[in-house]
C-alpha cells in the first residue's frame, strides 16, 4: 500500500486590503504519512501560490503561532499530522481560519480581542518584590500542582477561537483567558487572587456566560481543558465569598433547593428562584405554550403543593448534602 | 442475543417537563426486548449547574446514583446528554483519583453506600447502536420513516470532551459526529446534513445569557431548515427543551420565522417500531408534531 494519499485541500483566501468577499481555491497534493497540516501550508506557499499567507514559528507546538481550523476542527498546524485528518474527514480537507470574522489575510487573523482579553486578567504574577531577596521564593509539590496544566497554555487562539459564546458575545472574555485567571489565582505568590476572581464573576465577560459546550476542552492542542479551570473559578467564587446573588449564582446553587425536598430539580422552582418573581414575567409567555403543551402543570411553581415526585431514599440525599455541602451563597 | 438489561437513570426532565421522553425511552425497550429497571433512588445530577456551585457536592450524590446500578450489577443508562456527562465525570474523577474516591466514599458510607466504580454509564443512544445493533433496529422496522428529511442535533455533552466518553459512545468524533445519521437511515429515514448538527444549543445560559443562548440555537435550526429538514432529533431533552420551547423567541432575535418539530430520539426510534400514539407522545410538543404520526399512518 502506498505510503501517500492524493488530498484536495480547498482553502480559504481573502485580502483585506483588495478583496471584497473570501474566496476558495482548491490544490492538490499527494500527502504523505508524516507529513503535518504545516507542511501542506507551506508546500501550498511554495509550490502553487506564493501570496497564500499564514503564520508559523517554532515548528515545534511551543509558539500557538501556526492556529487554524481544518474542517472546523481547530488544530496547531505545526502539530497536527494531516493524514490523521483525512481519516477522521475524508480526503477533501477545508483549511480555515480561526475566526472567519477577523481575517487580515487568508488563515492570518487579528487576534486583537484575544490579547486584550488575555491582558485583562493580568496574567503574571502580582506581588511586591523585594529587589534584594536572601532567599528563593519556594513553593510546595502540592502548591504547584495546584496549576493542574493551566501553566501549558501557549495562547495559540485554538479555545479562544472555537468557543461560541465568543464569538456572540463580544465581552465575553473566552476559555484562555479564565485559564490564565485560575493559574494565576492559585498561585501562593500572587496578591491579586480577589480582583481576578470579581473581574471573572462579572455577567457578561465572566464565566457564568460560558456555554458549557466543551468546545475549549476538545480545541486544545496541549489538552489543558481551559472548562475545568472554568468550573474552579465557579467553585472559587463561592469559597473565598466573591459571588453575589444574580440570576446565575442563584441558578447554580438554586439546584438544592429542589434536591432536599424531592431528590430532583424542581424546574419551575429554581426558574422563579433564579430570576425572582418579577422576573418571571419574560417566561410567562413560555410557560403558558408549556402549559398549554402539557409539559409542565397549573400548578408547577405554586409553594405549597409539591409537584415533583420524590425519589426513593430522599432522605440519604438529604443526608448527604448536609455532611458534603462545601459551598454557600 | 442474550437480553440486554440496564438501570435507567431518568434525569429530572424526564420525570417533570419532558414526560414523553419517559414514555417513548420505555416503549422503544419494550418494542426491543430491552429490559429496563428504572433507578428510582437516583437523584439530579446537578446538570453541570450544582458542579459550578459545589463539585465535591455533586461528585457524592452522583456516585450515589452509580452505587444503585452497581447494586443491581447493571450498565446505568442515560437518556439526557447533560445526565450523562455529569455521571461519566463523576465515574472517571472517582476512578483516577483515589483520594477523592476515599473522600467521597467517607460520606456515602455515612448513608451505608459505598462507590466501588463496577457500573459502567451509557446513552440510551450508543445502547441502541452500539449494543443492540443497527441491523437489529432495521429489522424491526414498521413504519419507515422514508419520506422525512431528519436534521440530526447531536447536543454537546454526548460527544465532548472526547477522551471522556471515547468508552461509552462507539469512539464519535465530536467533529464529524454519525451515530444519529446511521440511527435515521436504519430506521429509513433522511439524514440532512448540515454544518451546526453538533454546535451548541445555549440551553445552559438560557437564563443568565438569554442572546446568545437564543442566537445559538437559532443558527442551528435556520442551518437545519435551509437543508431541508422537515424535523430535528436529538438525544438530549435539555436540547429539547430549548429549540421546541423557545421556538418564538429564538426566530424574534435571528430574524427569520422559525418552525421545526424537535423530537427525543427515542419518539423517532418509536415512531419507526410502530409503538402507539400515547406512548410517543407527541401531542407533549410546543411546536406542533402530531401531524408526524399522522403521517407515519
Amino acid at each position: 500500500m502506498s505510503d501517500t494519499r492524493k488530498v484536495t485541500l480547498k482553502t480559504f483566501r481573502f485580502n483585506a486590503e483588495t478583496d471584497y468577499l473570501p474566496y476558495y481555491k482548491h490544490y492538490e497534493l499527494e500527502v504523505g504519512k508524516d507529513e503535518l497540516m504545516l507542511d501542506l501550508l507551506n508546500r501550498i506557499k511554495w509550490e502553487h501560490d506564493g501570496s497564500f499567507s499564514y503564520r508559523r514559528s517554532c515548528r515545534h507546538g511551543i509558539c500557538g503561532a501556526c492556529g487554524i481550523k481544518v474542517n472546523g476542527k481547530a488544530t496547531l498546524a505545526c502539530k497536527q499530522n494531516a493524514l490523521e485528518l483525512v481519516e477522521l474527514f475524508g480526503d477533501e480537507l477545508l483549511i480555515e481560519p480561526q475566526s472567519k470574522k477577523r481575517v487580515v489575510k487568508d488563515m492570518i487573523i487579528d487576534k486583537k480581542d484575544f490579547w486584550d482579553k488575555h491582558a485583562e486578567v493580568k496574567p503574571y504574577v502580582v506581588a511586591e518584590i523585594d529587589p534584594h531577596p536572601e532567599h528563593e521564593t519556594k513553593q510546595s509539590i502540592e502548591e504547584f500542582n495546584k496549576f493542574l496544566d493551566a501553566d501549558l497554555c501557549i495562547q495559540c487562539g485554538s479555545c479562544h477561537y472555537a468557543c461560541p459564546a465568543v464569538e456572540v458575545n463580544e465581552d465575553f472574555l473566552g476559555p484562555a483567558a479564565f485559564t490564565a485567571a485560575y493559574r494565576f489565582t492559585v498561585d501562593t505568590r500572587d496578591e491579586a487572587g480577589k480582583e481576578r476572581l470579581e473581574l471573572t464573576s462579572q455577567m457578561g465577560p465572566g464565566v457564568w456566560d460560558c456555554v458549557k459546550c466543551y468546545e475549549c476542552a476538545e480545541a486544545c492542542p496541549k489538552e489543558i481543558n481551559p472548562i475545568e479551570k472554568i468550573t474552579k473559578l465557579h467553585n472559587m467564587q463561592f469559597e473565598q465569598g466573591v459571588a453575589v446573588p444574580n440570576v446565575a449564582t442563584r441558578h447554580a446553587e438554586g439546584f438544592l433547593r429542589g434536591m432536599k425536598k424531592y431528590g430532583l430539580l424542581d424546574e419551575a422552582d429554581i426558574v422563579s428562584y433564579s430570576e425572582g418573581y418579577l422576573g418571571m414575567y419574560k417566561h410567562l409567555k413560555t410557560a403558558l405554550k408549556m402549559l398549554k403543551a402539557g409539559k409542565i402543570h397549573w400548578h408547577s411553581g405554586v409553594p405549597f403543593i409539591n409537584s415533583v415526585p420524590k425519589i426513593k431514599h430522599l432522605d440519604e440525599v438529604q443526608k448527604l448534602i448536609k455532611i458534603s455541602q462545601t459551598n454557600k451563597l | 442475543m442474550s437480553k440486554l438489561k440496564y438501570a435507567l437513570f431518568t434525569g429530572c426532565t424526564a420525570k417533570q417537563s419532558t414526560p414523553e421522553l419517559l414514555s417513548s425511552t420505555l416503549a422503544v425497550a419494550q418494542k426491543l426486548g430491552i429490559e429496563i429497571t428504572i433507578l428510582e433512588e437516583a437523584s439530579c445530577c446537578g446538570a453541570s449547574h450544582l458542579q459550578d456551585f459545589d463539585e465535591f457536592l455533586a461528585h457524592v450524590l452522583n456516585a450515589r446514583n452509580i452505587c444503585y446500578a452497581e447494586k443491581l450489577g447493571l450498565t446505568m443508562i442515560t437518556i439526557c446528554n447533560t445526565c450523562q456527562l455529569n455521571s461519566a465525570m463523576t465515574k472517571h474523577a472517582l476512578d483516577t483519583d483515589p483520594e477523592l474516591k476515599a473522600r467521597v466514599n467517607e460520606k456515602l458510607a455515612e448513608v451505608g453506600l459505598e462507590y466501588k466504580g463496577t457500573s459502567e454509564i451509557k446513552h440510551f443512544l450508543y445502547c441502541l447502536i452500539d449494543e443492540y445493533g443497527l441491523e437489529n433496529i432495521k429489522e424491526k422496522v414498521k413504519v419507515p420513516l422514508s419520506h422525512f428529511n431528519i436534521a440530526p442535533f447531536y447536543g454537546c455533552h454526548n460527544i465532548r470532551p472526547s477522551e471522556l466518553h471515547h468508552n461509552a459512545n462507539g469512539g464519535e468524533n465530536p467533529y464529524n459526529p454519525t451515530s444519529l445519521d446511521q440511527l435515521i437511515e436504519a430506521l429509513e429515514g433522511n439524514p440532512v446534513n448540515y454544518d451546526h448538527k453538533n454546535k451548541c444549543c445555549g440551553f445552559h445560559v438560557e437564563l443568565q445569557a438569554n442572546h446568545t443562548s437564543e442566537v445559538l440555537a437559532g443558527n442551528a435550526m435556520v442551518d437545519a431548515i435551509d437543508n431541508n429538514a422537515d424535523l430535528m432529533v436529538t438525544p438530549c431533552p435539555l436540547c429539547h427543551l430549548k429549540m421546541d420551547t423557545y421556538q418564538d423567541d429564538i426566530g424574534h432575535v435571528i430574524g427569520r420565522d422559525v418552525e421545526l418539530p424537535v423530537l427525543h430520539m427515542p419518539q423517532m426510534v418509536a415512531l419507526a417500531l410502530g409503538c402507539t400514539e400515547k406512548e410517543i407522545g407527541l401531542n407533549f410538543h410546543v411546536q406542533k408534531a402530531t401531524h408526524l404520526y399522522s403521517e407515519t399512518a
